[in-house]
């Protein structure tokens, strides 16, 4: 099938005369649309919304807004556009010239870095497949698809680094890309978070605002790569993702908001007598995702973790700008092991340390949010603090994830935690309430009882506006 | 059993399945599933958790005790299906930071008992009608593949993320030193070139190109997996006529006293007596023959069971054998004895081969076991010699332990009779790792007197053995004392390392075979990589596994 590149597909990778790269799209496109028309956005292919497609990586380009049919739109390739002579700026290589070709040594932990995140890009797109048809307004389903299509651009710009530097064993791991289910028995996605179950709008803000939130960390990190096209293009990539981060933000915010003002409204501060979500559900999903989220950063000690750093693959958050000292060599971490039923400060070297050096970034950006949060709860009236549970709380991967913790990070015994498990994670009542309440909304500048309007719209525009052409 | 003198601690290989630690062993008519999910704290040694279902020698020595009660204690199994019992992994293989904290001589001991045990599952396999399969119900990674390697198939889950992989090369800086290249390419007949592939890529292939390269038999998706390898251990037992009616019989602890002296330790077994002497580097090694009258029915060998002098004698010298590995390493020359009637040798010996001419399974097993533990004497590395005296049984199976020896000294005094005798066992019921009899690898270069040995019935006395080419050398009772004495003052004398080598190839002459490769070659070569800087150096790839900085290597090539 002949594909006009330049139009269709547009991008500043020379694509019109990479004929490896044409050859790899030619066959895997086709599967790319197969895939999406069943797993993207459901009932909503045949709508015009409102979308911002980015048709080039300079800073008019990138954010262009029209009505586009989601199947219509523009999947293109960016990478943040070359930085004279980049170096690498960590490591064991720090100081030689970045690597525009793969290193032989590092194909197959690059390949695997890659393919790990591009796994993620999908995986979302097909939690958040049915939501479309209880969006609380257009403003909010338009953010759902403007979300769900930049993931499916990422997808794209990881396919493209697999393709254009991988061969063979490239276009393998994109095929399966698009094989891959999210939640599947047989065929699950890579990393745990991305196969729970999101069909909720609760939920979704949680996801977006944690689980994008993590994609936002290990893109920083990636961003700082020897490896110059893995690093460029995450790079772009990261400009996508902070309004994903901000709808799950402000969603949040929105929902808290507006808790708490039906709290105060109902003469027994029973928000759900109101139609809307008590506080305390609210922070049961916070619970749930936060602590699922940090599980994707992997264990707090790992090897791979300080492989990946001293080959110059992955650096700390901010790696450049952040750091003086680059090696992370003869310096160590202190990390809480629980062993023989306590807990055990133990030295761990840097650089097996990354991870958790990562975790604890996250951990402070989500905490910002948090605080936010309170506050807007309190300006309500409402005396609530929204909280992060402790990092050791309701973990399945890591050093925590074979011992019970309380909200506070204190050791207690599988039978208490059972105890506490509907009073600190959703349960199913409170799943099924959810969806009783999350009824679609869809006249122009009408919201649902159970979330507050935005401040503003998008683009400058108002709340009052036409997202979707349902 | 409690250990207080030369090494700091003492293994111990006595185990039951009421106490593994490791593996879980099920019998359900005739499938046996051993399931591995290793206790993350129960290292034999401390210092090197056992995460992602790696294993230690402690691991493998409940593996070893399982293979042997599944065919003793379950011979009416027909499918031993081995899978893994923690998520996402069925065996990492050996664990690495066991490895790295060990000493040579442990490496070595420990890989050449992991061999020994993954070719006592083929043994199984091609002789006992018990059929393994490996069903990796998650990633099998290097040592773990390699037992897989070790099964008659292979099954993979397709779960879009579990892998066979042999990452020791790319990863580690060492070889798959448990038979993995040589099963590669030997056994499952991969092409050299698609096992080189195999071999460099660390992560390994999922089902759909492992499948391709024939680095597994089969596969099914995660939601049926449980039901696809159920379904083929059914066949397996279905295409051996169904499960078996043969009862088994109880394998019980070996009884062991110990006492020492200051210069001799003794451990006494039913059978067999081994003195160490640490402090001249020897041991002397005694096996009596049996007292009593060998079985004239199935039935009387059944009821005799764990008893039976043919089985009961050769566990015990399996039990030393062991002992002097990991227990005593400064013992460089074993002294190999025999006491007791050759007669009743030969007719336990008649026993065994008649009742298992007649199918019965309990006596095969013997005979079986027998040759294992011969062949697990051949792969000493000490150096043996047999002391043949007056009051000896070296006939049939016991004739073998001479043949295994590097010399065999027979005493020629015309007042003390003395003599060797062969037997029908001889010819082919113990062979060495080549798959020929020792007798043939030991005449390889004088087929008339192989053709001459086998017509020789009744005792053989010194002269006629020494001439016929069975014995090394048969001084008379004026030298005996010097030269025995001469022989093994000059062997300890040597470089153990060099006696070592030299031993090895000149024990096994003649064809190859898959296990001598093994052996042989495999781990030879990586006994040579595991001595290496490039190994286990200061900036080695073993010493900085797991460490923040990447392994430094001297690219000399030889
Ligand atoms: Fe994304
Ligand atoms: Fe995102």
């Amino acid at each position: 099938m002949a594909i006009d590149y330049q139009s269709k597909i547009p991008n500043n990778v020379d694509l019109a005369q990479d004929r490896r790269l044409q050859r790899a799209l030619e066959h895997w496109q086709p599967s790319y649309q197969a895939w999406w028309q069943e797993m993207g956005p459901e009932g909503l292919q045949d709508k015009d919304i409102y979308l911002r497609t980015a048709i080039s990586a300079d800073k008019d380009g990138w954010a262009h807004f029209d009505y586009v049919k989601m199947p219509d739109y523009r999947w293109g390739i960016f990478l943040a556009e070359r930085e004279g002579e980049r170096k690498v700026n960590f490591g064991d290589h720090a100081g030689l010239p970045a690597w525009q070709e793969v290193p032989g040594e590092y194909r197959n932990a690059l390949r695997r870095i890659i393919v790990t995140q591009a796994d993620t890009e999908p995986a979302s797109v097909e939690q958040q497949r049915l939501l479309g048809q209880t969006a609380p307004s257009l403003y909010d389903l338009r953010n759902l698809c403007q979300v769900n299509v930049e993931e499916g651009r990422h997808l794209w710009a990881m396919v493209y680094l697999l393709h254009s530097y991988f061969g063979a064993e490239g276009r393998d791991e994109a095929e399966e890309l698009l094989a891959r289910r999210s939640g599947d028995a047989d065929k699950p996605r890579i990393l745990d978070a991305f196969n729970q179950p999101c069909n909720d709008w609760l939920s979704f803000f949680c996801f977006t605002m944690f689980a994008d939130r993590d994609g936002k960390f290990q893109l920083a990190s990636l961003a700082e790569s020897g490896f110059d096209p893995l690093a460029r293009t995450c790079k772009f990539m990261l400009t996508e993702e902070a309004h994903h981060m901000f709808v799950g933000d402000t969603g949040l915010e929105r929902i808290l908001r507006r808790s708490a003002q039906l709290t105060k409204l109902d003469p027994n501060g029973d928000a759900r007598a109101q139609g809307g979500i008590d506080l305390p559900t609210v922070q049961k999903f916070i619970n749930f995702w936060f602590s699922y989220c940090l599980d994707l950063f992997g264990s707090e000690i790992s090897t791979n973790a300080a492989d990946f750093f001293g080959a110059g693959l992955k650096g700390r958050f901010g790696e450049e700008k952040r750091f003086t000292e680059h090696t992370a060599l003869g310096q160590h971490k202190e990390i809480l092991q629980w062993k023989d039923g306590r807990l055990q400060p133990e030295q761990i070297d840097l650089r097996s340390a990354m991870n958790e050096v990562l975790r604890e970034d996250y951990i402070g950006d989500c905490a910002n949010a948090v605080r936010r949060w309170s506050n807007a709860v309190q300006a309500e009236g409402a005396a609530f603090e929204v909280k992060l549970p402790h990092e050791r709380f309701h973990r399945r991967q890591g050093l925590y994830a074979g011992q019970s913790f309380d909200l506070e990070g204190n050791p207690i015994s599988d039978a208490e935690f059972e105890q506490k498990r509907a009073e600190w994670l959703p349960t199913q009542e409170d799943k099924d309430y959810l969806v009783r309440i999350m009824q679609p909304v869809r006249g122009v500048g009408q919201i649902a009882n159970w979330i507050a309007p935005p401040r503003r719209g998008i683009n400058g525009l108002d709340f009052e506006f036409e997202y979707v052409r349902i | 059993m409690a250990h207080d003198s030369v090494s700091t601690f003492a293994v111990s290989f006595d185990t039951h399945p009421s106490r593994y630690r490791h593996w879980q062993l099920r019998v359900d008519g005739g499938v046996a599933t051993l399931t591995l999910a290793v206790d993350i704290d129960g290292g034999l040694r401390p210092g090197y958790p056992l995460k992602l279902n790696s294993y230690d020698l402690g691991v493998d020595i409940e593996l070893a005790d399982a293979i042997r009660r599944l065919r003793f204690e379950h011979p009416a199994v027909r499918c031993v299906v081995v899978t893994g019992g923690v998520p996402k992994m069925f065996c990492a293989g050996a664990n690495i930071r066991m490895l790295a904290t060990s000493s040579h001589t442990w490496k070595v001991n420990f890989c050449k008992f992991t061999n020994e045990t993954r070719c006592e599952i083929e043994d199984a396999t091609a002789n006992s009608g018990q059929r393994y399969i490996a069903a990796c119900n998650g990633t099998a990674a290097g040592g773990g593949y390699e037992l897989a390697e070790a099964c008659a198939e292979i099954y993979l889950i397709d779960d879009g993320f579990s892998a066979v992989s042999l990452p020791e090369v790319p990863l580690l800086g060492v070889l798959p030193g448990t038979g993995g290249l040589t099963r590669l390419v030997d056994k499952r007949k991969v092409r050299r070139d698609i096992a080189d592939i195999f071999c460099t890529k660390a992560e390994g292939f999922r089902l759909r190109d492992a499948l391709k390269m024939r680095l597994v038999d089969g596969g099914f998706a995660k939601s049926k997996w449980e039901a696809g390898i159920a379904e083929r251990a059914a066949n397996v037992v279905q295409a051996a006529g169904g499960v078996g009616s043969e009862p088994g019989i109880e394998l019980k602890a070996l009884e062991l006293t110990r006492t020492s002296s200051p210069e001799t330790e003794v451990f006494a077994w039913p059978h067999l007596l081994l003195e160490v002497r640490t402090a001249e580097r020897t041991a002397t090694l005694t096996l009596q023959g049996p007292e009593g009258q060998a079985p004239e029915t199935a039935n009387e060998l059944y009821k005799q069971g764990c008893h039976a002098w043919s089985l009961a004698a050769f566990r015990a010298l399996d039990a030393a054998l062991l002992e002097l590995r990991f227990n005593h390493t400064n013992v460089g020359l074993i002294l190999l004895r025999t006491q007791g009637s050759a007669a009743q040798v030969l007719a336990h010996d008649t026993a065994l081969t008649r009742l298992r001419g007649e199918g019965d399974w309990f006596a095969r097993e013997i005979q079986l076991f027998q040759a294992r533990t011969l062949r697990r004497l051949d792969n000493m590395a000490r150096s043996l010699y047999a002391l043949i005296e007056p009051g000896s049984c070296f006939a049939g199976s016991l004739l073998e332990m001479a043949w295994a020896a590097d010399r065999s000294y027979m005493l020629a005094d015309p007042d003390r009779p003395n003599a060797i005798a062969l037997h029908a066992v001889n010819q082919g019921a113990l062979p060495t790792w080549n798959g020929m009899n020792r007798l043939a690898v030991r005449l390889l270069g004088e087929p008339k007197l192989l053709d001459a040995a086998w017509q020789l019935h009744g005792p053989v006395d010194a002269e006629q053995a020494e001439k016929a080419g069975l014995v090394t050398r048969a001084p008379d009772d004026i030298d005996w004392a010097d030269e025995v004495r001469l022989a093994i003052e000059e062997r300890v004398s040597f470089s153990p390392d060099a006696l070592t080598g030299m031993e090895q190839n000149l024990r096994l002459a003649g064809p190859e075979s898959a296990d001598t490769k093994l052996f042989g070659r495999l781990t030879a070569w990586q006994n040579w990589i595991f001595q290496r800087p490039n190994a286990v150096g200061e900036r080695g790839a073993l010493t900085m596994y797991g460490n923040p900085q990447p392994p430094v290597f001297d690219w000399t090539r030889t």
